[in-house]
């Protein structure tokens, strides 16, 4: 119902801000509608309307005008209204992005079968880039948030003990921006699509058609829930610890969420300065990416990767987090290296700024910034590799508990493993010069990422399902998951090392004979990796709707998320809980509980 | 339990409690701050990346001489505005906030007619970065001149008086002068140079 009103509002408000800039148009002797210029004005003032419908006035701005705040629902209904509880907020997001990993899923499918065979199938070129650009930042968005956006909201708060996060309303508010970037990107493949890929890179993104308008829009909107997000993790993380959870007793997930956090909130800036920049060329004229008229579109490649190389950082920082958490309850050992990891991922945060031109070796920029980039994105395989050794030495020796998302956390060893090897020869500029545009990109990415983070991501949602829907999933569903989307996902991937190698560039709709069985035998097994996520989809729904009632602690873990019912009360915790120990004193001799939980009545003397 | 440790329970006692949000609005505040200022950074660094240097001549230097001054003024007027309600002063506060969104007004002012009189175009790279800059510069005013006026509205019978209920009157405040320090380094870049 909110969100009806909210698309009502915002219909109303994309009108009204076209037909304003129409009027002025007009009478400055100009045509009424300008798809650019139109969108730019039309969209903000259509956010505004959207906010505005789904509840940002009833339970918030209506305060500053001297009103009172509406209390908002219990049940199911407050999952499709702003509500300002953590827990609901980690649900939206959670479903949210499930629904569009499925669906960036499925275009990769269409581009498979598309490349099954050389010449043109099932798309026309311009089809086929836009299935590829939705595909991209569908993803790219995907990986982005869903760590922070789902299990950080939900379970950082009660990792550390606090009632919520810092900034409530905030967070609402981050979260109901995120359906106006879908529903945009689908309003811009509806009316044509756009060719660039989820980088935008002019001088294509300036010239080329007005879905890219669009894009950028989604894509700046993006970047706001990404910002406001990472200022909520950091200032919910210094400030609203219980008592006694001091900073080297913070579960490893909340520092994962930390590190990610400070470079969402700094970085962020560059894509969106990037495409703010693209959108003035397009609309008011500027010539930022004009070489004829002195601007440079090597300009766009700075201050996108500036950001874009930390954003793989957003992306697997809290999925190191996560995966650590995993192995380290599931090993019933303590969490091996604790300090090194902690410095590692704060050693990755302060790299991570000046690694961004090694995706430029081949742009043409200066000769003397080839060295300095090589040496600089090499030196990030020193903290990665400390996580890495903590994520064995974690397991070695331990008594593993072989269950689906203990599976996905070692699958993730191995993975961002092929993935971290790989890197090299794209990071040393010899063999990047070759290699530079071709599938073998595509590979490593997709290593580093789908079977980095996204395999990070099922082994927390795994984890933490029974927490957060009070049910326990099947457990032989998510073995069968498990296992088929592992060896499709090797399948898909290993040939496009190859392939890359052999020459065959990235971002092609059509290619040479010569490749035909390569890609042939990576689609059927992209299908194959398409069909894990159809037991995956069953056990969720499933699952949720009637699957067995979860218990408290399923997994006998010692952090607090694990201390309160499935799922948590309104407010977390009757009491309030007192840390007392580090987080995974699994087998320590005469370590003391992880926390104290307090009872409702002990609190009035806190 | 040890101070130094925060916590998130609710404080018994809500002075205290009221304290704590302030700490952490204020933390807020700052990290949105130095994100918003990396936009600004990427701005003003694109400006020597596309046109070095440069500056065209025709840049009425007068002018931006004196919108600097105005602005730099306005900062002034604004910490005193803060000044006073916090010592509960709320008339001399509401004056103070007067005087700075006037200068701010001024500031808007000067900043649309140099537009209007450019004899650069945007599809120049000094014009792209001349435009671009100052025009998100000022968009910053202006949403700052916002704040500062329902700041004003709202601050007739001593809402924002002494302690932690001073706190809007010291975001607002702050972001002026944040709004304030990104213009210290646009004008010599855009005006000065050479
Ligand atoms: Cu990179």
């Amino acid at each position: 119902m909110a969100i009806l009103v909210g698309l009502v509002l915002a219909v109303v408000g994309f009108v009204a801000g076209t037909g304003i800039l129409g009027g002025i148009r007009t009478s400055m002797g100009l045509e009424y509608w300008s798809t650019d210029m139109s969108w730019s004005v039309g969209y903000p003032v259509a956010l505004i309307g959207w906010l505005i419908g789904v509840g940002g006035w009833k339970y918030w701005a209506v305060e500053w005008f001297g009103g009172k705040a509406a209390t908002p629902p219990k049940g199911v209904k407050r999952y499709f209204e702003w509500n300002m509880d953590h827990k609901v907020i980690g649900i939206q997001y959670g479903v949210t992005f499930v629904v569009l990993f499925l669906l960036s899923g499925l275009t990769a499918m269409l581009i498979r079968f598309e490349l099954m065979n050389s010449g043109m199938q099932l798309f026309t070129e311009d089809q086929y880039n836009s299935a590829m650009s939705f595909h991209g930042i569908g993803m790219v968005a995907v990986a982005v948030a869903i760590m922070l956006g789902a299990f950080g909201n939900y379970i950082v708060p009660l990792q550390i003990g606090a009632r919520d996060m810092a900034f409530p309303r905030v967070n609402a508010l981050s979260y109901w921006l995120v359906p106006p970037v879908a529903i945009m990107l689908i309003i811009a493949l509806l009316i044509g699509g756009w060719d660039t890929g989820w980088t935008a890179y002019p001088p294509l993104s300036v010239l080329t058609k007005s879905g890219q308008v669009l894009f950028n829009l989604a894509v700046i909107t993006f970047g706001l829930v990404s910002i406001l997000g990472g200022i909520n993790f950091i200032a919910t993380i210094i400030y609203e610890r219980a008592p006694g959870m001091t900073w080297g007793r913070l579960p490893i997930f909340v520092w994962g969420a930390f590190a990610g956090s400070l470079i969402a909130f700094f970085f962020t800036q560059g894509f969106a300065a990037g495409l703010l920049m693209i959108l003035l060329d397009r609309v008011v004229g500027t010539s930022f990416f004009h070489a004829a008229e002195g601007g440079s579109p090597i300009l766009y490649e700075h201050v996108f990767w500036f950001y874009s190389h930390p954003a793989v950082y957003v992306m697997v920082l809290p999925a190191f987090g996560a995966v650590l958490e995993v192995l380290a309850h599931m090993s019933r050992k303590p969490l091996y290296a604790y300090r090194w990891v902690v410095g590692a991922l704060l050693g990755i945060v302060a790299i991570s700024g000046v690694v961004w031109a090694h995706h430029m070796f081949t742009s043409g920029m200066e000769d003397y910034l080839h060295a300095p980039f090589l040496v600089l994105t090499e030196m990030i395989s020193i903290p990665t590799g400390i996580i890495f050794l903590s994520a064995i030495g974690t397991i070695w020796a331990g008594r593993l508990w072989m269950r689906t998302p203990m599976l996905f956390a070692l699958a993730f060893i191995f993975n961002f493993t092929v993935g971290g090897l790989t890197g090299i020869y794209l990071a040393d500029v010899p063999t990047d010069i070759h290699l530079h545009d071709t599938y073998f990109v595509v590979a490593h990415f997709h290593y580093t990422i789908m079977g980095g983070e996204i395999f990070a991501l099922f082994a927390a949602l795994y984890y933490w399902f029974p927490k957060m829907t009070g049910r326990q999933f099947n457990e032989t569903l998510g073995k069968i998951h498990f296992w088929i989307m592992f060896i499709g996902f090797q399948l898909v991937f290993i040939p496009m090392f190859q392939v890359g190698v052999k020459g065959m560039n990235r971002r092609v709709a059509d290619y040479p004979e010569a490749y035909e069985d390569f890609n042939r035998f990576i689609s059927w097994s992209g299908f194959l990796l398409g069909i894990s996520f159809i037991f995956f989809a069953a056990n969720m729904v499933l699952s949720w709707v009637r699957g067995e009632r979860a218990v408290a602690n399923p997994w006998g873990a010692s952090t607090l998320e694990w201390q309160v019912s499935s799922p948590p009360p309104e407010h977390n915790f009757e009491g309030q809980p007192v840390i007392q120990g580090g987080a995974y004193e699994y087998g320590v001799p005469n370590a003391p509980a992880h926390a104290r939980m307090g009872t409702a009545a002990a609190t009035e003397n806190v | 339990m040890a101070a130094a440790v925060s916590h998130s329970h609710e404080h018994a006692d809500p002075v205290a409690h009221a304290w704590h949000r302030v700490r952490i609005n204020r933390l807020g505040l700052w990290l949105f701050l130095i994100s918003d200022g990396a936009l600004f950074a990427i701005f003003a660094a694109s400006r020597f990346y596309i046109a070095g240097t440069a500056i065209d001549p025709h840049l009425n230097q007068l002018l931006g001489l004196a919108i600097t001054s105005l602005l730099l003024l306005s900062s002034f007027s604004a910490y005193r505005a803060e000044t006073a309600f916090a010592h509960g002063n709320t008339a001399h506060g509401r004056t103070m906030l007067l005087a700075t969104i006037l200068m701010g007004l001024l500031f808007v002012g000067g900043v649309a007619y140099e537009w209007s009189i450019a004899e650069f175009a945007a599809s120049e790279v000094y014009g792209t970065a001349f435009f671009s800059m100052t025009g998100m510069h000022a968009f910053h005013v202006v949403t700052g001149l916002l704040f500062l006026a329902v700041i004003w509205a709202r601050s007739g019978g001593g809402r924002y008086s002494q302690g932690p209920a001073v706190w809007p009157v010291t975001a607002v405040v702050i972001y002026w002068h944040f709004v304030d320090v990104v213009w210290v380094f646009f004008y010599p870049t855009l005006y000065l140079l050479k």
